[in-house]
């Protein structure tokens, strides 16, 4: 009876995997084929994607039209320009500003400590809003300054967390040791702390430099200079605002047949260098969710 | 035992004067014997002062009638002016809908997706397999909300990929962004395509945590594939699932406003204008300033509560919280 019973449920399991793998098939599928119809939409001739109807397994006429007129547009250059500034500087920044703040929170033997986190976190849940973040910029002398995209969000108090306990998880002799050879403060966090949390650190540069890369809200409501505007902001105006216009200078018959090829580039040349980099990563993620999961 | 106290005290003093302090003297202390440790922490405290503290402070507007260019404390204290007008605005009652069918929905459709991708994740035989399918459905979570958008309204458009696709089942050809009834489903769905992948890491993480013997054990007593998922896999990650709920809930009312200003449009308001984006045309569009901020201050109170709401309850029903 019992042995009926399991061959039974095998059969069952056998069905259930079966189905299981051709599940996460579809899954892949959803996930890859947009980026992918955005490809091949990128490398289509404008006339002809016009007029294709349906999913598009290959580019409709292939033509490389859209990259030659993203490459003679001025505005996406400097776009890249700004972002890579931004996530350059301001992941740096990012970084040394979690390591300063974790390395102080780590410890038990302040007697503030208990005091700072409470401040820190009471941050998490309760901010002054979009209105009073905006104005303190403009007090500040921040505004229409790249460096709005930046101080503003020099440190993150989820990521800082998450370096806090890595760092809580380094045996407190190899700290006692430094210090009897006459280490300070910021030789410990430097040469031993940041040198352990390797994998930590990878994961916040990534939580960082993504969020940059991908940052537009803060430049849409602080910047007005158009030469400052991040790749982000220039894609809003030319995906969503529609502003194709000044794409295809003077080439008026052909605007509305390449605009959407375009489009399509536009989206291709800012979305790759995240999507080729994140595999990468992979690895790290797991830990850097696990910590974050943990309550501050 | 008053006596004793204080006789061990006084035997103390003589060894040193510095035992009893308060608590701002134990914190002087500790800076004048670290110095450098504290320096370090300075810029830290700086950042938090200017850009988290003294926008709370700069919230005070949300109880004057805030005139901008006026210094800030010669503006007119009208209390709770502002918040009287926002519950007799005409579009109260359509915010506070919309915020909430938008967050229900979301909390109802897309919380559980991450964990049913992770269970069944967990159950591939080929741990090859299950990284690819891992790695690629990351992949959403990385494309910006700018991308993302607009790649909604390109597919959804009475020429796109989507409607087309959906126009064999006999779906009418139109642009569903302009029409208030397909907004929150696009909205909803959209959503878990960008994070069911990533969201489920953390399931992952936590299903790697369950002990094997559990599942020993559960074969021993004759349980089925099935019934060790319902009695051995879901109580093993109960936990984390209370715990990222209780967050979820704690931003019920934070609707994300990058996402809806870069989906609506003022034809579908009545179903997609949400609190944060009302406070958003309010304040940077209409520049009124006092009433934005008193607006966001009661959508952010109203999440205080829920949040603290939450946690009880999860306290109570299965002794998991976050704090």
């Amino acid at each position: 009876m019992a042995n009926k019973n399991k061959i039974k449920t095998t059969a069952g399991e056998k069905i259930f995997d079966t189905f299981n793998v051709v599940f996460m098939l579809f899954i892949m599928i959803i996930c890859l084929y947009p980026m992918l119809h955005v490809l091949f939409a990128s490398f289509s001739n404008g006339v002809e994607l016009m007029k294709h109807q349906g999913l598009l397994l290959w580019p409709a006429g292939f033509s490389t039209e859209a990259y030659t007129a993203v490459a003679r547009n001025a505005m996406i250059p400097r776009g890249y320009m700004v972002t890579l500034f931004v996530v350059f500087v301001g992941t740096t920044l990012n970084i040394i500003m979690s390591c300063l703040g974790a390395y102080f929170l780590a410890r038990n033997d302040q007697a503030i400590g208990k005091a700072a986190m409470i401040f820190i976190v009471i941050t998490m849940f309760f901010s002054g809003g979009m209105i009073p973040g905006y104005l303190n910029v403009r007090s500040l002398g921040l505004f229409d300054s790249i460096w709005a995209l930046i101080f503003p969000v020099a440190l993150n108090t989820f990521n800082m967390i998450i370096l806090k306990t890595n760092f809580m998880s380094i045996p407190a002799s190899l700290e006692e040791s430094a210090k009897l050879d006459g280490a300070g403060h910021g030789t410990i966090l430097f040469k031993i702390f940041v040198p352990l949390s390797k994998a930590t650190l990878a994961v916040l540069v990534l939580y960082y430099g993504v969020a940059h890369w991908n940052s537009w809200f803060n430049a849409m409501m602080y910047i007005q200079n158009r030469e400052l505007y991040p790749l982000q902001l220039i894609l809003r105006e030319i995906l969503i605002v529609n502003d194709t216009s000044n794409m295809t200078a003077g080439n008026a018959v052909d605007v509305e047949q390449v605009s959407d090829t375009i489009k399509y580039a536009v989206v291709i040349v800012t979305t790759l260098p995240i999507l080729a980099i994140y595999p990468f990563l992979q690895k790290y993620f797991v830990k850097g969710v696990m910590v974050g999961a943990v309550k501050g | 035992m008053k006596i004793a106290s204080q006789k061990s005290v006084a035997e103390m003093n003589l060894r040193t004067p510095y035992v009893k302090l308060s608590f701002w003297g134990k914190v002087w202390r500790d800076i004048t014997s670290n110095p450098i440790l504290y320096l370090m922490f300075l810029p830290v405290v700086i950042y938090y002062i200017l850009f988290c503290y003294k926008p709370m402070y700069g919230a005070l507007i949300a109880f004057m009638d805030y005139v901008p260019g006026l210094e800030f404390w010669e503006n007119d204290w009208i209390w709770f002016d502002n918040f009287t007008r926002f519950f007799n605005d005409r579009n109260f009652w359509r915010l506070i809908k919309n915020t909430l069918v938008i967050s229900l929905s979301s909390i109802i459709f897309s919380f559980p997706a991450p964990i049913i991708l992770a269970l069944l994740l967990n159950e591939l035989k080929s741990k090859a397999y299950s990284r690819v399918v891992q790695t690629i459905s990351y992949m959403p979570h990385f494309i910006s909300m700018v991308v993302v958008c607009s790649l909604i309204r390109e597919f959804t458009k009475n020429t796109g990929v989507i409607t087309q696709i959906l126009g064999v089942f006999g779906f009418p050809q139109v642009t569903m962004l302009g029409e208030p009834k397909y907004f929150v489903p696009l909205y909803v769905i959209s959503g878990i395509w960008q994070e069911v992948g990533y969201g489920s890491i953390i399931y992952l993480a936590a299903l790697t945590g369950i002990s094997s013997e559990l599942y020993e054990a559960a074969r021993i007593d004759g349980a089925n594939k099935w019934q060790q998922t319902l009695n051995v896999t879901l109580p093993g990650i109960v936990p984390t699932i209370m715990t990222m709920l209780i967050m979820r809930m704690g931003n019920m009312m934070n609707v994300g406003y990058e996402k809806i200003m870069l989906l609506y449009n003022s034809q579908i308001y009545d179903t997609s204008d949400v609190i944060s984006t009302y406070v958003y045309r309010i304040g940077m569009l209409q520049s009124d300033f006092g009433y934005s901020t008193a607006i966001g201050l009661f959508n952010s109170v109203i999440n205080l509560i829920i949040l603290l709401i939450a946690n009880k309850i999860s306290y109570m029903a299965t002794e998991t919280g976050l704090w």
